[in-house]
């Protein structure tokens, strides 16, 4: 098994107008790592994982992706093993079937049709999804767009896997169903989010974005122990590690905010799990 | 041009409607579409003045509507919306045209009626075929069978595209008309500075979003060229059944006029 | 302005679509030479738009109706002419599939009419040449109604054209006309004036939209000249094409070219349509003494049943029709009977 890195060296990025985007952003994730990146609007998530797979041209720095330095010269190849699912499911669900959008990536990388049907039908069957193969993506729910849109990437088979608020939008039951299906999976994993109790779950390590800086990187529990750091992010600790808000009213970080009130009064529900 | 508010809805049906397994949806789309064109051909080859040798054509559409379970109050419906557009010229024929060109009984019946009425009966025809045609075959199946009769592929893929996203865009757009709407209190008009602001800004989310489609495409390799596996060309003995009954009885139609044939038989004069 | 199926005659649409097909092929190889990937998504996308754009009315002021965009010159001010043409071309095709608006065999017409004028005339002619390099609101308002008027006027002029060419429709070609023009330039006007409205709004928001309006030559490497010189030639192919058609409908395209050339004789080719006709139905006719009569508008009296035939007010006529629509309308029903027996469901 190769060990595919994803090594950012020093990368920078200036937009047309002269706003500095990423400042000087560095960071190493090793194979089969789960990691997240985390941060305000605005903080340059997005504008990072365009650099991954080389759709924004670096003003400085490098990015190295396993072996080779990210150029011109080898992007298809970059393409192909840096797998990206973006935001909108339906940016990226362009043709006419479900099985056409799977298929369009190995179809580029020039496959004959019976591997393409092979690859097509395995990346379906993975997220669950090979009932949908004929349909045309405006029939699709928002879950089933977002397993059809992971599925287009999976059917190339990439060793690393960057996706761009995953969980976006999503109910409940899709977002449960997601999550366990990104947690089997054994490439190595790049996600930003603002669903905080999803990168709890999922992601081993977390890097925080601020202004285009890294303000940190490490162990996901240290960061979220960390209530200086989040508050100056613009951030607060994932859902499950708050108090409860019928016992602690006054947890919130926001100072004007008033307690909330119950209809019953002060009676409130048995639990039993430690704030 | 009729306005498209809220009958956005139809390209759902149509769509809905052209995913029935029926014998008819199962045809090679090429069939379809080249047995349409050879009818539309046909009708609008009459002369101006022909009724009765038009009306046996009604059963192409009756037939597909019938073997492809097309609900028939849905189809006749988007007919009698398409019928005032044709005759709104064609109402002009009894103005301009007012030669008796016979008698029924004591009433000199001019050609313009006569033409007026011609052209309704084209109307009914063309029109229910075009939406047949999409209701037993669906669009992209319809683009299909034109590449293969050798449309070019860019707009092959232009055509796809469109379709694909009009669900997406039409969606903004009701919800921008709707969202507009729930803030003009009683207020009748729409103003027209309004509407520069809003259909731009529409227009700028679109760009943004063709730029991410984009993106995507570049994600997944995407360098120029569109890809298909080619499907098995499913040309067989019953497109070519098809095809070649339905042919064979329009050309028969256009020549003889067989109403009156019938009728003949029963009256006892040949003509 | 979009032609129905029911008023054109085979020769007509068929001569369009075939010059329409030659287009949208000639647009297609240019686009694909063009190598601009980012056109293959927004193309399709902005022909969605042109949909979306049309559900939200405005009222034209003074009039108190409401209006909705029609698109054409806002596609080419976006796109360029060629890509926008197919896109025009594309939104046609799925108006006239899912709306019936505008007929199937029309479709070239259409495509010429609503798309080859404000792609290849309008924008890169006029629009373009008017607004310069860095044009005040104002300037752009000003070219953009008289881009939209000009493209109109010319697609009316073409809708004209091709109705009385094709005989159907007895509306004689200069009373159309004085119908036509007038109402497509109130429409080129409104059109004008909200495109450039769309347009000045990108300008203030996102200029770099605009850019290939400002900078490129609209036209790629075709100077204008040439432009107009194949646009020329084409019409009189297609006008020497429709013309010679024609002669078989004497009455309609000659009697409105007799009143305008004013010389209110009518030409004597007319009765060599007639002959040609005659001829021909004779050596096809296989029932003899039952060929089709010919037009009965050339002043001579055809024999009452003929007429009567054609449109089946003769006894048999009467008959005969009654049990076609009969027939029809039974073997439907029988049909749709059975199928509901042997119906698969659909696919779920």
């Amino acid at each position: 098994m190769s060990h595919h890195k994803v090594e950012v060296k020093n990368l920078q990025h200036i937009y047309p107008d002269g706003t500095v985007a990423l400042h000087d952003v560095s960071f190493l994730i090793r194979h089969g790592e789960s990691v997240a990146i985390i941060g305000a609007n605005g903080a340059g998530k997005s504008t990072l994982l365009l650099h991954l797979n080389g759709y924004l041209p670096a003003t400085s720095g490098e990015i190295v992706i396993g072996d080779a330095k990210l150029a011109k010269e080898n992007l298809v190849q970059i393409r192909r093993t840096v797998g990206m699912v973006f935001q909108d499911p339906d940016d990226q669900l362009f043709m006419p079937t479900v099985f056409d959008d799977v298929a369009f990536g190995p179809l580029n990388m020039g496959l004959a049709a019976k591997e393409v049907e092979t690859r097509v039908m395995d990346a379906l069957h993975r997220v669950e999804a090979a009932d949908l193969r004929d349909k045309p993506p405006y029939h699709l729910s928002g879950g089933e767009k977002k397993r059809v849109a992971i599925a287009t990437v999976l059917s190339m088979l990439p060793e690393i896997l960057v996706l761009d608020e995953p969980t976006n939008g999503l109910d409940p039951h899709a977002r449960r169903q997601l999550i366990a299906l990104l947690q089997v999976f054994h490439h190595t994993r790049i996600v930003t989010s603002h669903d905080l109790d999803m990168v709890l779950e999922l992601c081993e390590r977390t890097i925080v974005l601020q202004e285009g800086r890294v303000m940190a990187d490490g162990p996901t529990l240290d960061i979220f122990a960390d209530e200086e750091l989040l508050k100056t992010c613009r951030l607060e600790k994932p859902f499950a590690m708050q108090g409860c808000p019928i016992c602690s009213p006054g947890i919130r970080t926001m100072p004007a905010q008033k307690p909330m009130v119950l209809p019953h009064g002060d009676k409130h529900h048995d639990h039993d799990h430690e704030h | 041009m009729p306005a498209i508010d809220g009958s956005f809805l139809d390209f759902k049906q149509l769509d809905l409607l052209a995913m029935r397994q029926t014998s008819v949806h199962r045809l090679d789309p090429r069939a379809k579409v080249l047995t349409t064109i050879i009818f539309i051909l046909c009708v609008v080859s009459f002369g101006r003045y022909e009724i009765s040798a038009m009306l046996p054509f009604l059963i192409y559409p009756a037939v597909l509507m019938a073997v492809g379970d097309l609900p028939g109050g849905y189809i006749l419906r988007k007919i009698l919306i398409v019928i005032p557009f044709a005759l709104i010229i064609g109402i002009f024929n009894p103005v301009f045209d007012r030669q008796v060109i016979m008698q029924l009984g004591p009433l000199d019946i001019w050609g313009g009626w006569v033409s007026c009425a011609s052209i309704l009966i084209r109307a009914i025809l063309t029109a229910s075929v075009a939406i047949i045609l999409v209701a037993v075959t669906g669009f992209p199946a319809i683009c299909e069978a034109l590449e293969k009769l050798g449309m070019p592929k860019v707009f092959a893929v232009q055509l796809l595209f469109l379709y694909r996203y009009i669900f997406v865009l039409t969606d903004e757009g009701v919800r921008t008309a709707r969202a507009r709407q729930l803030r003009t209190f009683g207020k009748r008009g729409f103003g027209i500075r309004q509407f520069g602001s809003m259909v731009g800004h529409l227009l700028l989310r679109t760009w943004d979003r063709a730029e991410r489609i984009h993106m995507a495409m570049l994600a997944r390799g995407f360098c120029g060229e569109f890809h298909t596996t080619r499907a098995q060309s499913r040309f067989g003995r019953d497109e070519i059944v098809f095809m070649g009954g339905w042919m064979t009885l329009f050309i028969f139609l256009r020549i003889y006029n067989a109403p009156q044939l019938l009728g003949s038989l029963f009256t006892g004069n040949t003509p | 302005m979009h032609m129905a199926d029911a008023l054109i005659s085979p020769a007509v649409g068929g001569t369009l679509w075939v010059a329409s097909a030659a287009t949208i092929a000639y647009c297609s190889s240019r686009v694909r030479k063009n190598l601009d990937e980012r056109k293959v998504p927004l193309m399709g996308v902005l022909g969605a738009f042109v949909f979306a754009a049309q559900m939200i009315n405005f009222t034209i002021p003074a009039t108190g109706s409401s209006g909705h965009i029609g698109g054409g010159l806002l596609l080419a001010i976006l796109l360029g002419p060629s890509a926008a043409f197919l896109t025009i071309a594309s939104v046609l095709m799925v108006q006239a599939l899912f709306f019936a608006d505008g007929g199937l065999l029309a479709l070239g017409c259409n495509t010429i009419n609503l798309g080859a004028f404000p792609a290849f005339i309008a924008y890169p002619v006029i629009y373009k040449k008017l607004i310069g390099r860095n044009p005040r609101q104002s300037r752009m308002v000003i070219a953009a109604i008289i881009a939209a008027v000009v493209g109109l006027q010319f697609g009316s002029l073409s809708v004209v054209l091709q109705t009385v060419a094709s005989g159907v429709s007895a509306l004689p070609f200069d009373t159309f006309l004085l119908l036509m023009q007038p109402i497509h330039l109130a429409i080129g006007v409104v059109e004008g004036v909200v495109t450039a409205l769309v347009v000045s709004f990108v300008y203030r928001a996102r200029p770099e939209v605009l850019e290939s309006v400002l900078q490129d030559k609209p036209l790629g490497e075709m100077p204008v000249r040439s432009l107009l010189v194949t646009f020329l030639a084409a019409t009189l192919l297609i006008g020497g094409g429709l013309s010679w058609f024609a002669s078989e409908y004497p009455d309609g395209l000659e009697w409105s070219i007799a009143k305008i050339t004013g010389s209110g004789e009518r030409p004597e080719t007319g009765y060599s349509g007639h002959e040609q006709l005659a001829v021909i139905q004779e050596k096809t006719a296989l029932l003899p003494g039952y060929s089709m009569p010919a037009e009965t508008r050339d002043g001579s009296d055809p024999t009452p049943t003929a007429a009567e035939e054609r449109i089946g007010t003769s006894l048999a006529g009467i008959i005969g029709g009654t049990l076609t629509l009969v027939f029809c309308l039974l073997t439907g029903i029988f049909l749709k009977r059975r199928a509901q027996g042997h119906c698969i469901p659909p696919g779920r």
